[in-house]
Parts: C-alpha cells; sequence; structure tokens
C-alpha cells in the first residue's frame, strides 16, 4: 500500500478522528500495512512495546495467563487499536494478542510515532488525546465487566 | 391483543405442554389452557403472572411467537425459590396464569426506519418477539441490528436462533460474552463494545433495551453520545411487581407503576428516575 492509499485508509479509521489532513499524513508517512494469520499470536506477555496496531480487518483477542488456564480478557475488531501501551513507554506487555481470525492491520514503530510526537507537539497532543480516549473506554469496559451484570445475585465468578 | 378479556386477579388454569432447557439454568416453557381453549394474545414486552401453585406467583415476560396463537411462551431463569420449582415443572403439570399485562414494545415507533435491539442476559427473553415481529414484517423496516450480551458462552440464549437470524437480509447479529475461555472464538467484552462494530444512524434508529439495569444505564450512554435521542430509546424495567395492574404499589418507580405504566418506557420518560438512589 502506498502513502496515499494509506492515507485514505486512516481517514476512515475511528482512532483518527478529529486529526487534520497534516496529522494524518504524518501517521501515513509511518505506517505500514501488515497481515497476520488466524491463531497467530502477535505478541506475548512479557514482550517488548515496540509496536502499535491499528485493525482494519479481523480479530485480536487479548489474553492473559494463569496456571493451568488462559483467559480472555477482551476481543478488538476492525476499527480498534492494539498496543496501546508501547505509546506510553512501558517496557514489556501485560497481555499476549492472539488472532481469532486472519488480521490486517497497519503497524507504526512506537519509537518513531513518540519521536514524532516530541517534534510536533500539535500532533503529539492529538495523538495522546485519542489515546486517552482509548485508555478511559478500556477503563469503563474494565470496570463495567468487573460488575458482572448477569450473574445471579449472590454468585461470585472466581 | 384482547388484554380486557384476560382474568386480573384470578389466575387461569393453564398446564405446561413443552419445557426446554435453554442453558444450564434458564428454560423456555411453553404454556397452553387447560380447557383447550386459546390462550389470550399478546403484545411484544408484555408479561404474565405466572403462578406456581403453593409456591408463589411472580411476572414473566413473554418469550415467543406473537403470531403463534393460542400458547404462551415464557423464557424462565432459575435464581429463586418460585422460578425453580416453576422451572421444574413437567410437561402436562399445572400452572396459574394472569395476563398478559403492561405496555409494550412501541414497534410502530420504528416503522421505515433502523431497529436497533440491546440485550443483555435474559433480556433477551423479551425482546425476542420483537426480533419475531420485525422478521415477519420486514418491509416495514430497514435494517435490523441486534447486539447480545452475556456472561459467557454457556449463558448465551438462543444460539439457533440467533444464527438464523444473522443469515437473514439487513440483518446484522453481534454477540459477546464478558469471559470467555480460549475455546470461546467470538467477542469477549461487555455489550457496550459492540458499538464500535456498528455504523449507526442515529436520526433513523429506534432502539429497544433489556438486561440488567446497570447494563441499560451503560448502553443509554453510548447511544445517546452516538445522537440517538432519548425519545427513540425503549427500555423494559424490571421491579417488584406483585398485583400486576396498578393497584398494591410494590413497583413503584417515581410517578409510575412498572406493571401498568410499563413495563417499557421511552428513555425520555425514565430519565430523571433511572439514577435515583432508592427508587
Amino acid at each position: 500500500m502506498d502513502t496515499k492509499s494509506l492515507y485514505e485508509v486512516l481517514r476512515e479509521h475511528p482512532f483518527l478522528e478529529g486529526f487534520k489532513p497534516p496529522h494524518i499524513q504524518k501517521m501515513a508517512e509511518l505506517a505500514h500495512e501488515v497481515q497476520f494469520t488466524r491463531d497467530q499470536v502477535v505478541f506475548r506477555e512479557g514482550d517488548e512495546c515496540g509496536m502499535f496496531y491499528l485493525i482494519l480487518e479481523g480479530k485480536v483477542a487479548l489474553e492473559v495467563s494463569a496456571p493451568g488456564r488462559i483467559m480472555r480478557i477482551t476481543t478488538l475488531a476492525a476499527g480498534d487499536e492494539l498496543g496501546w501501551s508501547s505509546l506510553l513507554m512501558e517496557d514489556r506487555k501485560h497481555f499476549q494478542a492472539r488472532t481469532l481470525e486472519p488480521v490486517r492491520a497497519l503497524a507504526f514503530d512506537a519509537a518513531r510515532l513518540r519521536q514524532t510526537c516530541e517534534q510536533d507537539h500539535g500532533f503529539g497532543y492529538l495523538l495522546m488525546r485519542a489515546l486517552l480516549r482509548v485508555v478511559s473506554g478500556r477503563l469503563q469496559d474494565t470496570r463495567m465487566q468487573l460488575l458482572d451484570l448477569y450473574a445471579p445475585r449472590g454468585v461470585k465468578l472466581i | 391483543m384482547s388484554c380486557a378479556a384476560a382474568p386480573l386477579m384470578t389466575p387461569l388454569a393453564a398446564r405446561l405442554a413443552r419445557v426446554d432447557k435453554e442453558t444450564h439454568d434458564t428454560f423456555t416453557l411453553t404454556l397452553e389452557r387447560a380447557d383447550g381453549q386459546p390462550l389470550a394474545g399478546f403484545a411484544p414486552g408484555q408479561f404474565s403472572m405466572l403462578y406456581v401453585y403453593g409456591v408463589g406467583e411472580l411476572p414473566i415476560s413473554i418469550s415467543g411467537d406473537p403470531n403463534d396463537p393460542g400458547r404462551l411462551v415464557y423464557t424462565v431463569r432459575s435464581v429463586g425459590r418460585a422460578t425453580h420449582a416453576l422451572v421444574n415443572r413437567r410437561p402436562g403439570e399445572a400452572v396459574g396464569v394472569r395476563g398478559p399485562f403492561g405496555r409494550p414494545w412501541p414497534l410502530e415507533a420504528a416503522r421505515g426506519k433502523d431497529v436497533l435491539v440491546v440485550a443483555g442476559g435474559i433480556g433477551l427473553a423479551p425482546l425476542r418477539p420483537v426480533i419475531l415481529e420485525v422478521l415477519r414484517r420486514r418491509d416495514d423496516f430497514v435494517r435490523l441490528i441486534v447486539l447480545y450480551g452475556a456472561r459467557s458462552p454457556k449463558d448465551l440464549l438462543f444460539r439457533k436462533q440467533l444464527a438464523g437470524w444473522a443469515r437473514q437480509p439487513d440483518t446484522q447479529v453481534l454477540t459477546t460474552v464478558d469471559y470467555g475461555g480460549t475455546s470461546w472464538r467470538g467477542h469477549v467484552g461487555v455489550v457496550t463494545t459492540l458499538f464500535r462494530q456498528l455504523r449507526l444512524h442515529p436520526a433513523q434508529t429506534v432502539a429497544y433495551v433489556c438486561g440488567p439495569e446497570m447494563m441499560m444505564r451503560f448502553v443509554v450512554r453510548q447511544l445517546e453520545s452516538r445522537g440517538v435521542p432519548g425519545s427513540e430509546i425503549f427500555l423494559s424495567m424490571e421491579r417488584n411487581m406483585k398485583c400486576a395492574v396498578g393497584s398494591c404499589g410494590h413497583c413503584q418507580l417515581g410517578p409510575y407503576f412498572v406493571c401498568k405504566d410499563g413495563p417499557v418506557f421511552s428513555y425520555d420518560r425514565l430519565r430523571p428516575w433511572m439514577e435515583r438512589h432508592e427508587l
């Protein structure tokens, strides 16, 4: 995919809502398309945080391993982003990401994205605002999940 | 829909025609009149008072097809003494029935528009008649979108029907579970996370929502943030319904009796009362 096509794809991606054309262009210049097959591990818990992804097609499960089992935390799909912690300079991945079906995504080198944020604070502000929106949404989703709304009264999940 | 002909306070003698197991704790019961006459019809969203003789009476939403005359279908989750006794009745055994009661889902509000059904847990049961009716009158509506969240894969209701509905034209069915193991290849996350996969046309959408009250509050926030007005969002409320005719006051919610003024309300009417403590 050339930069022009990348620009068009990024313009439609919900993560970039509110970005101005020059900012989308910057993202396009840093993006490259990647594909994963079904059941492929994109990254493992404990891996270094190097890449940030915007999902275009397919589904990815975030998983965490507990003794004797793997628990699925959430599922990400087209329009979602994957690996936001890499933009916050966190060292290691907290979860494992595994594709549930073939996935097409745009990948960004997190260090280069961070460097661009430092060089262009306007771009950096928009990116961090988009990121905060994601993190806030995930926090609300997690709180709702913890409420265990469908459980019969008095029943605990674990 | 002949509510007026139905007995108000005296249960009608009915018997169980079928008991179908849906999940580990949820059953679908089909009732018919003990004297062989047809039971009163219903509108999607209405409920009956089912009397388990010697145990107690409880309000249960009707989950069957509104165009299947003569019998009434209920989907019941066994969570307490009365529901446990009810789902353990066998075909042929007697059950008392009053109703149908309550205001139904206003389907006419969605004529010519997209129908968005959002259900959580057992909340899919009172919405199933809406889905069946929309599919029957398919030309009256544009898109049918069903978002359904359950606790885990083993708690998903009507799985075969969900798959069948998803195959219908202009119909999108998205399911999710709050907790899924690795054998579950579907979506994991609360029901509101499914909104990210939708392209809603807010001015052209009427939403019908049923589930735990907290879930409905989160769903309403999602809908409003996407521009769906409160007048086009309808919720089915659950309160401690006893008489079902608005005389005992047990199900009072602000100025309303849920049994008589509801159980279906537009969010515009509920807005001042839904988030008030101790109501």
